[in-house]
Order: structure tokens, then C-alpha cells, then sequence
């Protein structure tokens, strides 16, 4: 880009580097400070008595015997709390008709999940508190519970909200061009197809958990919490228990991961934070794996009908479909559980050149966990829809399932564009992405080999995905809906006595190398060493105030403040340095830790000096110089809602027709996520990210029965994909960079998520197709793969 | 998931344990490796009064050859330990061949062979193996000992032929006749899950006499495919596979009844392949 001289105009010796994370060692040896590693004086312990009906009116709730148990020190139901916490409700006014329901911590009057918290326990140990938990006894009359999304909406069903004359919660339609014309053509072939694809969850290593203390003495809370998104967590505190909003700290140290899991309004949470206020004592919660399976965020679980109409020359006529998706009893508070569907509306077709366009999507209450954002929300229905379709399509015509891309695929010297849902685009290379992929994969070879194998009844296949994702949110996504969720971030970057610098940025480490980035991005511009970085974040007391992690923007705006934080306190120090050495700030350049001369490098003084000089001996300084060696920017995207990535994907499955088994044999990525700040980590993301996709192609499903009983809330029986059965995974890049800021960087933390789902579907349907079988149902489990060959 | 309050001893020998357990007010329960009834315990799915620790039993421990050749194998014996041994890999192949799927190295270093067959999980391969391979069962109680032929020890889901108080000793493996083979089979979704469905085949000679055929994962028990060995015995292996609707097939999560009885029809050919 044209302008002032960037760091990208000098060497570097960081950003772009594979540099390793400063705290691998700490966490490897096991000393990271997670939520059940915090040990706080007087410190009582949570349990939760959970409804075990999935609709219910809560007709009593004996706490008698668990209050009289030795240990515990309180009992509380909903009718307890109601009175100290104002209800909330997951709506949000850009997305407009979508309505939800008052929600409690703990259900008051109504259950509508197995799961949802009705009694809390608190006690001097977990297993006191449990132990009390099993004397608690509800009696609830059951109401018929609408566990069927599918029918949910049917006027036999009952109605899980009184005050609502349905289960609908939301509905949407896109509707772009003639979409009926263009199916009509009689030049075109049409395929349909029904999708569905299964609930399933983000299982972080870490469970959910949090610490909260109250100081009477000051009306403070300070919530210790394993979660993405601390500033939106003190405004809720703050809003919910009726406190100031400065008086709620809210902290999140080491984070076992989150996914999108840790970014919600939970009542056990809530719950929590309100027994440290009245009680005058911390409280842990500590979800266990079963809690987690019932009440962490579920997501995903849509079925859509889509079709899809090609000319004899592969270009898309038309893009159709219908999506409904089930999202619990209540939208998520204050994210919404229609971010979902509303995802699938806007990127459906996204990477491709389609003029007629119809997207309608329904979002209905039913009594099962509730629903909302996970890793790449969205995205995998999206990219599954659009891609499934397109390459079944190609089949349908005879054509090659990258040709036929190469037809559709919105050329690379088209940006800026938008999509068919309006979603505007830059800075994108499909094509180059696509070409990439299919030279690393030796794509053609590899059909070859695939065809000669089937002659001795090995059936493998390949399938491809190409696709966008959403990262570098702009208030677009959120902010402009009313929700306490900041899209901008903010970084603070000072520099110390001794020459070091220290950072604090609004942006959270969850386990991806968020502080890593940071610390490589504000090194290269400010000019130290990177051990001479340290950085903080996740601390609402004392970092700039920002969104967190969601939606992949941690580098791409928590670094760019960063990036520009660094630039300004250089700036800054130059400006002083100038003074003391009676030079002029523009011959001046700081690197490695020392102000040098910019012409030939040679060192004029060490940061050190100059810090110690204007912090102790400022006697030394011009009276009128006022030197701030602390400099704060924050960042937010104006240009564009979005910064949107794209990335090509492939997979090679080998089919087993007698058992239904699938192995995934081999998974490329080509990713171009514009500038890769560190290598290694953008290269985990994907590949992370593509096991996640795996795991919904192949594996993960929440399993409910008619009654809404989650069948399968244990690691043995909740198939987490494992490293056996992975693939290696070889990762390529294309670097765009963003023109919407100087560091160029785009998000890339949910591409393998997003996309892998459907490149795995494809090549199953392509393994399976000699065999005169489809399946367009994920998890692709054995059982269905052999119901699809008509085995069983 | 925090285990009931419970008491808990580690006997020194034999005696005291079996002593504890006969204890009729105590509702005691045995821990060897403890890697079910532990995550049992914490669901609070078992509620055990009293836990007895097998762990300082050394007499229960080790694998040594029988009296009438085959093996004796402690009933605390831990998997880790099958699979170093080379008297295991010889005299009872079947083991050795179905350890690498049983679980995870971690867990294999702190399961045993005795609590796999006390806690009859019908989807374990260990007890049916026990029905490959013909073996007996050793139980003792204060009471005395006795052995139980596989055939008899598997009654049901998590249920056997144990009485009160009577703890699995040892597995009595007898001695193989010359010429006798082995072969396993498996299909679990993950490397190390219990099996969608599975089986263990023991046969004589290129002919395949006196076959015994027990899967397990598909039924409320490990159970032999009598007439599907009736079959193979006269020689004809499709048979063999055409004739298991003799079994109770039970469905899971995972495979129904009509998908349990088309994998047992999968993994005994398979199995049957590699005899």
C-alpha cells in the first residue's frame, strides 16, 4: 500500500516468524494458573442440581435435608435468586423479529432442558456440595417436551414460551434476482439435495469454571473466569447483580481453550458471581465433563433443503435453499442464537459468481441445551451447502469438480465485489488458493490412482471445498445490535526502566498464541529484543477495553493496535531521544533494544539509558519537555462489516463399503489469511481447526433421545476426533494482505473448522458414487454410510 | 463427578481381603485396576460402602505356566503386563492380539485382566476371549475356591456367576492342542473405543476344527455363535456367516441391532481370513 514507510518497508526479524510462544514453558510445566488452580482464603465450592426433564412445571423443591448437611453453607433455588438478579434476554435489534425469552440463572416456575441449573450448593468442597445436590428433591410435573425441530413449529406442538403464539424465534429471507427464472431454464440442470447436519459441541480441554469474590467493604466483585471475552463479562455483572460497572473485575488468566464455548451468559456462572455477593465469600465453579456436555453452548443442528441449477457450461444459474435450525428454549444472552442461521444466510455461495439467489432460514425454540456460537459459526453449513451442491452438480454434468470451480469462482482481480447476499468482499484469491491446492495435492495424479484402485474394490475419493470466512468483525456484527460487545481493541505499550517493554492489550489468549503475536508484532516495531517483551492480557482492570477473542480478530485487530501502539510510543521515544542526543528524531531509529543512528545503525545510547534517564533523572531534561514512554492506541475495521479470508481445502477419504468406516487419508489447506504474523501458530489453527471439521463430518454428535435426554454426555461415548484416526494435515498459504489496516493481517482461526466439514462430505459422496450411493448427513457415522449402501 | 463418600482398605493378603468382603452389613466392592469402577464411583453410578484395594496383593499378580501346560494368569495382572509377556504371546495369542485395541496405554498400564472378567462389560473383549479361548475362572471367597468355565461366568449385562463375596483370583488358561489358531477382529469407531461390533476365533488345522467363535459388543453378554461353528466345523464359512441370527443382537449408540448383526457377519469374515 502507498503512504508513510511501515515496519513492511525494513527488515524484520519477528513478524512472519516462526517464533516460539513464551509460555509453552510454563504450561508444559505445569505451571499456568487455570480456574481450579485458584486457591482464594475462605475460598466455598459449587455444585449444581440439574433438571433431569427435559419440560416441566417445577412443582416443589425440598432443600431441607442439603442445607442440614455438615459442610453446607448455602442453598439456593430460583426463587432464592430471582429477586437479586434482573432477567436477561438474548435478542439483538439488528436482527430484526428475533425474539427470546426472560432468563434466570436458575430456572424459576418452568424447566425447559435437562441440564438447566434449578438448585445451587454451596459448601466447603465439591464433594460435600454434591453430596448434598443428591438429597435435593424437585418434584416436576412433565409437559410435553418439543425435541423435534423438524415439527416444532407444527400447531399440534406445544408452545415451550406461553407468552408466544409459536416456537419460531427468527426467520430470515435473501432474495437476490429470479431465482424461479432461473430454475425454470430449461438449459439448466438442477440438483436438489437435503442436508442435515448434527449437534455437536466444543469440548474444550478446560471445562468451564469461574472464581468469584465479593469485598462488601468496597462493592467489588472480582470474577476469575476461563473465557474469551472479559469486558462483555463485567457489563453483564455489572448490569444483572446491579452493580457499578468499574466496580466488577473481571479476569481471565490461563484458558484451556474456548472455541466459542466461553463467550456466553451461563446461569451456573451467574449463579456463582451472585452466592460470592451474598454469601461474602469466594466461590468456585467448576463445571464437570458431564455439566459441560449439558450445558456448555451446542451447535450446529440444521436441516437444510437445498438445489442447486447449472448450465451445460458448469456456470450457476441459481442457489436456493431452506435452512431450519433448533436452538433450545432460549436465545444465548447477549450473542443470540440466530447469529447461526443468519451466518448461513449471508455466506451460502459466497466464494462464487451467482446472480439469483434464495436463502430463508427458521430458528426455533425446542427443550434441549441451547445453541449459539461455536468455532466457525455457520460456516460449515454454509460451505457444505454451497459446495456439496456444486459438486454434485459437476457430476450431474460430467464435469470436473475443479473445473467447475474454476467457471464459478469470482476471479481474483474482481475485488472489491460482494457476494449474492450483498456481503462485501477484498482482497481474496480464490483462484490462486484453488491453483495452489491442486498442484500441492497432485490432484490429477491422485484421480488416476483413485480410478485404478476401484478396479480392485478399494473406494476412496476426493473432495473440495472452497471457501470464505468471516474474520476482523467490524460494530456491523454486533455493536450496532445493542450488545455489550466491543469490535474494536485497544493495546497499551510502555516501556519500562530497565529497557523492557511491557504490553496489555483488550485481546484474550485462550491457548491460540494470542500473547505470542502480540509480543513478535510490538518487538519488530518498537525494536527490542522479543524477550524483552512481556505481555498481559485478560485483566479488565488493567488492559484498554476491547471485544476479546471471537470471530479470528485477535491479529488481525489486537495486533494492529499493537502494530500502532508500538509505532507511537517509538515515536515518542525518538522524540526524547532526539532531545538528549541533540539530534533530530528522523536520523534517529531504535533497534535491538538501543536508539542507533538510522543512516549506518551504529548505537547512540540503549533504551535503557533513556528510560532510566527521563524516569530518574529528569533533572537532565529540558524543563519543557514532557516525555511519556506509554503509548495507547486501539483499532477498530471501518471499511468493510467484515474482513472475510478465503481458503481451499481438499480430502482424501478411503471408504470401507462393508463396514461404513471412513478414513480420512490425507487433508490440504491452502489458507490466505493475509499477512501470517507466525507461521507455526496460523499453520496449528488450521490444522486444529480442520480436526474440528473433521470431527463434525465424521464423528461429534449430540445425541438426544424423543424425550430430550442427551444420550451420550461423556467422553466415551461423545466421539472427540483423536489423533489416530487424523490425517496428516499440510497447510500452504497465499498472503493477501488486508488493505483495511498497515499490519495487513486477516483472522485464521476457524477456516479448517469451516471448511473441512464439507471438503469430507464431498469426498465420501465422490468415494461412494461408483457404489450408487450419497449421504448428505453429518456425522457420516458408519451406520448411516451403510444404511445409504442399503446394507442394513 | 466426585465419588459418595465411601471407607477404604488395602489388605495385605489374600485372607483379609476376602475377609472384608464376605462382610455381610458392608456393601464392599473390589478395586484391581480400577479404570471402570473409578469413573462409575464418580458418576455415582456405583456407591460402594466400602472399597477393598487388591493393590497390595502381590500373590495375585503374575502369569506362569499351568500345571497341565497353558498359563495361570493372577487376576491382577495388569494389561501392560500381557503385553511384555512372552509366555502370553505364546500360549495365549488371542490376548496378545486383542490388547492392542483395548483402551489406551495409559489405561493399560493400571487395568487388569481380573476386573475386565469380574466386571463382564459385554462390550470388553477380555471376557470373550475367556470364551475363545475355553478358559476357567478362578473365584475364591472365605468360603474357599472354586472354578467357573467361561461359559458358565457370563450371565448378563455387568452380571456373572460370582457370588457375595467371592473375588476373581486367576484365569486358567488350559494348554492348546498342536496346530491350534487364533484370530481377532475388531471395528471401533476410534482406535481404543469399545468395539461396534467384534470377535475372537480359535480353530485346528487348515480345516478348522473345533472352532469356537465368541463376539462380543453385540449382545447383553460375549456370546458363541454355536451354530455358526457347527457350520465352519463342516467346512463351510458362509454358512458360518449366514448362521448368526442365532445371537440376541443389542443395540448402542453407535450400530442398532440390524447393524450389530451385519458387522458380526463383517468381522467374522474378517476374522476367519486372517485364521
Amino acid at each position: 500500500m502507498s503512504g508513510p514507510l511501515t515496519i513492511f518497508d525494513r527488515p524484520r526479524d519477528y513478524i512472519g516468524q516462526p517464533v516460539p510462544r513464551a509460555d509453552t514453558k510454563r504450561l508444559l510445566q505445569g505451571r499456568g494458573t487455570f480456574i481450579d488452580d485458584i486457591q482464594l482464603p475462605r475460598m466455598l465450592h459449587a455444585a449444581f442440581v440439574r433438571s433431569s426433564v427435559a419440560h416441566g412445571v417445577i412443582t416443589g423443591i425440598d432443600v431441607a435435608e442439603a442445607r442440614a448437611l455438615p459442610g453446607v453453607v448455602a442453598v439456593y433455588t430460583g426463587a432464592d435468586i430471582a429477586p437479586h438478579v434482573e432477567p436477561y434476554v438474548g435478542v439483538l435489534s439488528h436482527l430484526a423479529g428475533l425474539r427470546s425469552a426472560p432468563q434466570m440463572p436458575l430456572a424459576v416456575g418452568v424447566t425447559r432442558w435437562i441440564g438447566e441449573p434449578l438448585a445451587m450448593i454451596v459448601a466447603q468442597s465439591r464433594a460435600v456440595a454434591e453430596d448434598a445436590a443428591a438429597l435435593v428433591t424437585v418434584e416436576i410435573d412433565p409437559l410435553e417436551a418439543v425435541t423435534d425441530m423438524e415439527t416444532a413449529l407444527d400447531p399440534a406442538t406445544p408452545v415451550i414460551h406461553a407468552e408466544m403464539d409459536s416456537n419460531l424465534a427468527w426467520e430470515r429471507t435473501v432474495d437476490v434476482g429470479d431465482v424461479d427464472a432461473a430454475f425454470a431454464r430449461d438449459d439448466v440442470t438442477v440438483v436438489e439435495r437435503r442436508f442435515r447436519f448434527g449437534r455437536h459441541t466444543g469440548v474444550t480441554l478446560e471445562t468451564r469454571g469461574a472464581v468469584a469474590a465479593y469485598d462488601p467493604s468496597e462493592d467489588e466483585l472480582t470474577f476469575w473466569y476461563s473465557g474469551q471475552a472479559p469486558h462483555m463479562m463485567q457489563f453483564i455483572f455489572a448490569k444483572h447483580l446491579g452493580l457499578p460497572e468499574e466496580n466488577v473485575r473481571v479476569v481471565s488468566q490461563d484458558v484451556g481453550g474456548s472455541f466459542g464455548i466461553k463467550i456466553h451468559t451461563y446461569g451456573d456462572e451467574v449463579a456463582t458471581a451472585l452466592a460470592a455477593k451474598l454469601l461474602g465469600r469466594p466461590v468456585k465453579f467448576v463445571a464437570d465433563r458431564m455439566e459441560s456436555f449439558l450445558s456448555d453452548i451446542h451447535a450446529r443442528d440444521h436441516v437444510v433443503d437445498g438445489r442447486i441449477a447449472v448450465d451445460a457450461e458448469g456456470r450457476v444459474a441459481a442457489l436456493a435453499f431452506d435452512d431450519i435450525t433448533g436452538i433450545g428454549p432460549f436465545s444465548m444472552y447477549p450473542r443470540t442464537s440466530a447469529i447461526e442461521a443468519n451466518q448461513v444466510l449471508n455466506l451460502t455461495g459466497a466464494p462464487y459468481v451467482i446472480g439469483n439467489y434464495r436463502a430463508h432460514a427458521k430458528v426455533v425454540f425446542q427443550n434441549k441445551n441451547m445453541m449459539c456460537q461455536y468455532r466457525a459459526v455457520g460456516h460449515p453449513i454454509a460451505m457444505a451447502v454451497a459446495d456439496c451442491l456444486l459438486e454434485d452438480a459437476a457430476h450431474e454434468i460430467g464435469m470436473d469438480v475443479v473445473e467447475i470451480r474454476r467457471r464459478n469462482l469470482i476471479p481474483d482481480d474482481a475485488y472489491p465485489t460482494q457476494s449474492a447476499s450483498g456481503m462485501k468482499l477484498d482482497d481474496l484469491s480464490h483462484h490462486k488458493s484453488l491453483e495452489t491446492l491442486v498442484e500441492t495435492m497432485d490432484y490429477d495424479a491422485r484421480r488416476a490412482e483413485h480410478a485404478k484402485l476401484r478396479e480392485d474394490g478399494i473406494y476412496r475419493g476426493l473432495g473440495l471445498i472452497s471457501m470464505v470466512e468471516v474474520t476482523n468483525p467490524s460494530p456491523m456484527f454486533y455493536g450496532i445490535g445493542g450488545a455489550p460487545i466491543a469490535s474494536q481493541d485497544g493495546a497499551t505499550i510502555r516501556l519500562d526502566a530497565g529497557g523492557g517493554v511491557h504490553v496489555s492489550s483488550s485481546v484474550t489468549e485462550q491457548g491460540q498464541g494470542t500473547n505470542a503475536i502480540l509480543a513478535q508484532i510490538a518487538a519488530d516495531v518498537f525494536g527490542v529484543p522479543i524477550a524483552r517483551v512481556k505481555v498481559t492480557t485478560g485483566d479488565t482492570r488493567t488492559t484498554p477495553y476491547g471485544g476479546g477473542t471471537w470471530a479470528s480478530r485477535g491479529a488481525g485487530i489486537g495486533g494492529e493496535a499493537c502494530l500502532q501502539a508500538a509505532q507511537a510510543l517509538k515515536e515518542q521515544v525518538l522524540e526524547v531521544a532526539a532531545v538528549i542526543l541533540q539530534s533530530a528524531p528522523g536520523k534517529l531509529d531504535i533497534r535491538a533494544g538501543a536508539v542507533v543512528d538510522a543512516e549506518g545503525g551504529a548505537e547512540r545510547m540503549t533504551l535503557s539509558d533513556l528510560a532510566r534517564t527521563v524516569y530518574y533523572r529528569g533533572n537532565e531534561l529540558p524543563a519543557d519537555l514532557k516525555p511519556e514512554l506509554v503509548a495507547t492506541r486501539h483499532y477498530r475495521v471501518t471499511d468493510f462489516p467484515f474482513v472475510f479470508t478465503n481458503c481451499a481445502m481438499a480430502a482424501e477419504v478411503e471408504v470401507d463399503p462393508e463396514t461404513g468406516f471412513v478414513q480420512v487419508l490425507n487433508f490440504w489447506a491452502v489458507e490466505d489469511c493475509g499477512r501470517v504474523i507466525n507461521p507455526v501458530l496460523v499453520d496449528e489453527q488450521v490444522r486444529g481447526g480442520v480436526v474440528q471439521g473433521i470431527g463434525g463430518a465424521l464423528y461429534e454428535e449430540c445425541i438426544y433421545d424423543a424425550e430430550g435426554q442427551l444420550q451420550n454426555a461423556t467422553m466415551a461415548d461423545y466421539l472427540v476426533p483423536m489423533a489416530f484416526e487424523m490425517p496428516d494435515i499440510v497447510v500452504k498459504h497465499v498472503e493477501t494482505p488486508t488493505k483495511t489496516s498497515v499490519l495487513g493481517a486477516k483472522g485464521a482461526g476457524e477456516a479448517g473448522t469451516g471448511g473441512a466439514p464439507g471438503a469430507v462430505m464431498n469426498a465420501v459422496n465422490d468415494a461412494l458414487r461408483p457404489l450408487g450411493a450419497e449421504i448428505h448427513q453429518m456425522p457420516m457415522t458408519p451406520e448411516r454410510i451403510l444404511r445409504a449402501l442399503g446394507k442394513v | 463427578m466426585k465419588a459418595a463418600d465411601f471407607a477404604y482398605e488395602k489388605p495385605g493378603n489374600l485372607a483379609d481381603a476376602l475377609a472384608l468382603l464376605a462382610d455381610p452389613d458392608r456393601d464392599a466392592s473390589p478395586l484391581a485396576g480400577g479404570q471402570s469402577l473409578v469413573p462409575m464411583m464418580n458418576f455415582r453410578m456405583a456407591m460402594p460402602d466400602l472399597l477393598v484395594d487388591l493393590g497390595a496383593l502381590d500373590e495375585l499378580r503374575g502369569i506362569a505356566p499351568g500345571a497341565a501346560g497353558g498359563l495361570t494368569i493372577g487376576a491382577m495382572t495388569r494389561y501392560a503386563d500381557l503385553e511384555a509377556s512372552e509366555l502370553v504371546a505364546t500360549h495365549a495369542p488371542l490376548i496378545a492380539m486383542a490388547l492392542p485395541h483395548i483402551a489406551h496405554a495409559a489405561i493399560r498400564y493400571r487395568g487388569t485382566i481380573g476386573g475386565s472378567v469380574a466386571l463382564a462389560d459385554p462390550a470388553a473383549e477380555m471376557p470373550a476371549l475367556m470364551l475363545a479361548m475355553d478358559a476357567e475362572i478362578e473365584a475364591q471367597s472365605s468360603q474357599g475356591s472354586r472354578r467357573i468355565r467361561a461359559a458358565e461366568f457370563f450371565t448378563g449385562i455387568y452380571d456373572t456367576a460370582l457370588a457375595p463375596g467371592e473375588l476373581v483370583t486367576a484365569i486358567h488358561i488350559t494348554a492348546a492342542p498342536e496346530g491350534r489358531r487364533f484370530a481377532f477382529y475388531e471395528l471401533a469407531r476410534r482406535h481404543g473405543d469399545y468395539a461396534m461390533a467384534g470377535v475372537a476365533v480359535a480353530a485346528t488345522g487348515t480345516n478348522r476344527a473345533d472352532p469356537r467363535i465368541a463376539f462380543f459388543s453385540v449382545s447383553d453378554r460375549p456370546v458363541r455363535a454355536i451354530r455358526a461353528e457347527a457350520a465352519l466345523q463342516a467346512g463351510d464359512a458362509e454358512d458360518a456367516m449366514a448362521a448368526l441370527d442365532e445371537i440376541d443382537f443389542a443395540g448402542d449408540l453407535n450400530a442398532d441391532a440390524r447393524t450389530k448383526r451385519h458387522l458380526a457377519g463383517v468381522v467374522l469374515k474378517r476374522a476367519l481370513g486372517r485364521l
